[in-house]
């Protein structure tokens, strides 16, 4: 070993130190809530990370003041749903950009990208008066039907990966008389599994997370998602409401643990699929 | 027959096989495309020109709104204290996500776990990181200012004294720093060594190798963060709505967090202007837009693309 590889390795110990400091100081607030949530109410603000008096209460009681099973099944199945949606659109439209020639592509791809940079809030109330027109306004059909017909960033993502297939298999299927249909659904699809799981699993994490739209399109308590329930939970047991923190804290729990599930479920796809978004935009 | 087409060369037939294909593949797109972005586009600068309740049909009203909009002090107050969270936020948010890159790239093997640490809190839904804000940047007992008390500093009421809101959300927007952190440190690791060899050898520090090499080549990313980040800090929305709006009484720091989105949503469908809403709409996309025009024309004279074709 070289004296400058040594050098460099006892420079490493520094950086160690401060990225375990940065460790703690990142996950600290996700073991500060779990610990909160088996806190007695008096105990919530005292910041020590073991309970003194460990307790399950708190579950019960937002079990029993909020239809929390309700809730986590409704955006159980509205995540469902608008993941599967928006994962099988964007792949046969990125597919459609990818794979065929036509006139016009560039110009309509341009056009996808263009769609990208719109900030949502312009298109909130017209999107919002189209779903009120066809009667959906109180359902959750407006959280994932939009999903149906591809997302431009996902469109862009998948696109990616299936300009880096080779041809020739694809030519020599379609000499074998291959629809287009199935080449894409027994070809490109398996090939590009990994892509299309982290579409999943994007769409999964924002539609979990989401609070606006059922804000917009919620009214009926027993029709919330998590999220919009948990903002009604801070609005009856937060600061302007009866200040039981304990139940907010819980309820906090309930919302997140989902998505830690998730990522640790989908790490690899996760990180790896971020790092490419950056690389590749 | 298809294996005629092709030995037989007829290239239109061909052709038009291939763009009847393509159209059938992207054409959910296309419909989504003109009734969930064109139409909604070409309705709300109709519905911008009318005043409208959802209850009783829009009537034409002219540029009434836009005149309103010019003279409301509300529009002023958000457009305001979305601008200063942006200047504020934006740039604390990608220094941070840069210097934490750049110590992951330090780490070696180790880096892949620490990667996984700090991508974790952005898991969290935006609501419930605005019920940490209130408890964790809680002035009397929150655990931020008892730490900052072990230092021997008396912190400020981030959550109640309107001065220290929008710092506060800025901070608390840090956590969820893991996504910058990991897209720029696959920039990091995509910088040739040889780069690093060659100042090296020139006798540059790190500061200096920093400075001149790793920068330069991983701005088309640090562009990309600023952009993205930019956009998502002008639409600002969950974290303060759930701590600081609802359906409690709880207006005790209203005006300090009223974000311009924020109040457009409060204007559509807490009121019921959609005409003035949809107005609202139309100023929030020309500012962003604006904004992006000018980083797309300062990124020119600062990014740095390698020759890359796609």
């Amino acid at each position: 070993m070289s004296a400058a590889t040594q050098r460099r390795r006892w420079t490493r110990v520094p950086v160690l130190v401060a990225l375990v400091a940065l460790t703690v100081v990142f996950v600290y607030p996700l073991v500060w809530l779990l610990s909160a949530s088996l806190k007695p109410r008096a105990e919530i603000f005292d910041n020590r990370l073991i309970p003194r008096h460990p307790t399950l209460e708190n579950y019960l009681t937002v079990w029993e003041s909020a239809p929390l099973a309700l809730w986590l099944g409704n955006t159980l199945v509205v995540t469902a749903l608008a993941a599967t949606a928006v994962t099988v659109s964007s792949a046969l439209v990125a597919w459609g950009f990818a794979h065929y020639r036509f006139r016009g592509r560039g110009p309509l791809f341009g056009l996808v990208l263009a769609t990208m940079m719109l900030p949502g809030a312009v298109t909130l109330i017209p999107t919002y008066l189209i779903w009120h027109q066809l009667g959906f306004v109180g359902t959750h059909v407006p959280l994932w039907a939009q999903n149906l017909f591809a997302s431009a960033f996902y469109v862009f993502l998948l696109r990616q990966f299936f300009l880096s297939l080779p041809r020739e298999p694809f030519e020599a299927a379609r000499l074998d008389g291959a629809s287009e249909w199935k080449l894409f659904w027994l070809v490109a699809v398996p090939l590009c599994r990994p892509a299309l799981v982290l579409t999943f699993l994007f769409e999964a994490q924002a539609s979990w997370t989401d609070l606006m739209r059922p804000l917009v399109y919620l009214q009926d308590t027993s029709t919330f998602t998590v999220p919009r329930g948990l903002k009604a939970v801070i609005d009856q047991f937060g600061p302007g409401g009866e200040s039981q923190w304990e139940v907010v804290v819980t309820a906090s729990v309930i919302t997140t643990v989902p998505m830690i599930l998730l990522f640790f479920a989908g790490q690899r796809y996760f990180v790896q699929g971020i790092a490419t978004t950056g690389s590749k935009g | 027959m298809g294996r005629e087409a092709v030995t037989s060369p007829r290239p239109s037939a061909r052709a038009r096989r291939e763009r009847n294909a393509g159209l059938a593949f992207i054409s959910p797109w296309i419909f989504g495309f003109l009734v969930f972005t064109a139409w909604p586009i070409i309705y709300s600068a109709y519905l911008s020109l009318t005043d409208y309740d959802v209850l009783t049909d829009p009537s034409f009203v002219g540029l009434e709104n836009y005149e309103r909009m010019v003279q409301d002090p509300q529009v002023r107050l958000a457009l305001w204290n979305t601008l200063q969270y942006t200047l504020l936020q934006v740039p604390l948010y990608v220094v941070v996500a840069l210097a934490l890159a750049l110590l992951l790239h330090q780490a070696g093997r180790a880096s892949g776990f620490f990667r996984t640490a700090f991508f974790v809190p952005k898991m969290t839904p935006p609501v419930a990181v605005g019920v940490l804000l209130l408890l964790l940047f809680n002035g009397e007992y929150g655990l931020v200012n008892e730490a900052l008390g072990a230092l021997g500093i008396d912190g400020p009421s981030w959550t109640t004294d309107p001065d220290w809101i929008k710092p506060g959300l800025a901070l608390v927007s840090l956590w969820s720093v893991g996504a910058a952190v990991v897209i720029l440190l696959a920039a990091l690791q995509d910088v040739p060594v040889e780069l690093y060899d060659a100042a090296r050898v020139d006798g540059a520090g790190w500061w200096r190798r920093t400075r001149t090499v790793t920068l330069p080549m991983i701005s088309g990313a640090l562009f990309f963060v600023t952009v993205v980040n930019t956009i998502a800090a002008f639409q600002m929305f969950t974290e303060a709505y759930s701590a600081y709006f609802g359906a409690g009484n709880s207006t005790y720091a209203n005006d300090a967090a009223l974000f311009y989105v924020i109040y457009l949503f409060r204007e559509g469908f807490a009121e019921l202007h959609m005409g003035y809403a949809s107005a609202l709409a139309w100023l929030l996309f020309v500012v962003i837009m604006l904004v992006t025009a000018v980083q797309l024309l300062v990124s020119r004279k600062l990014v740095y693309y390698e020759g890359e074709q796609r």
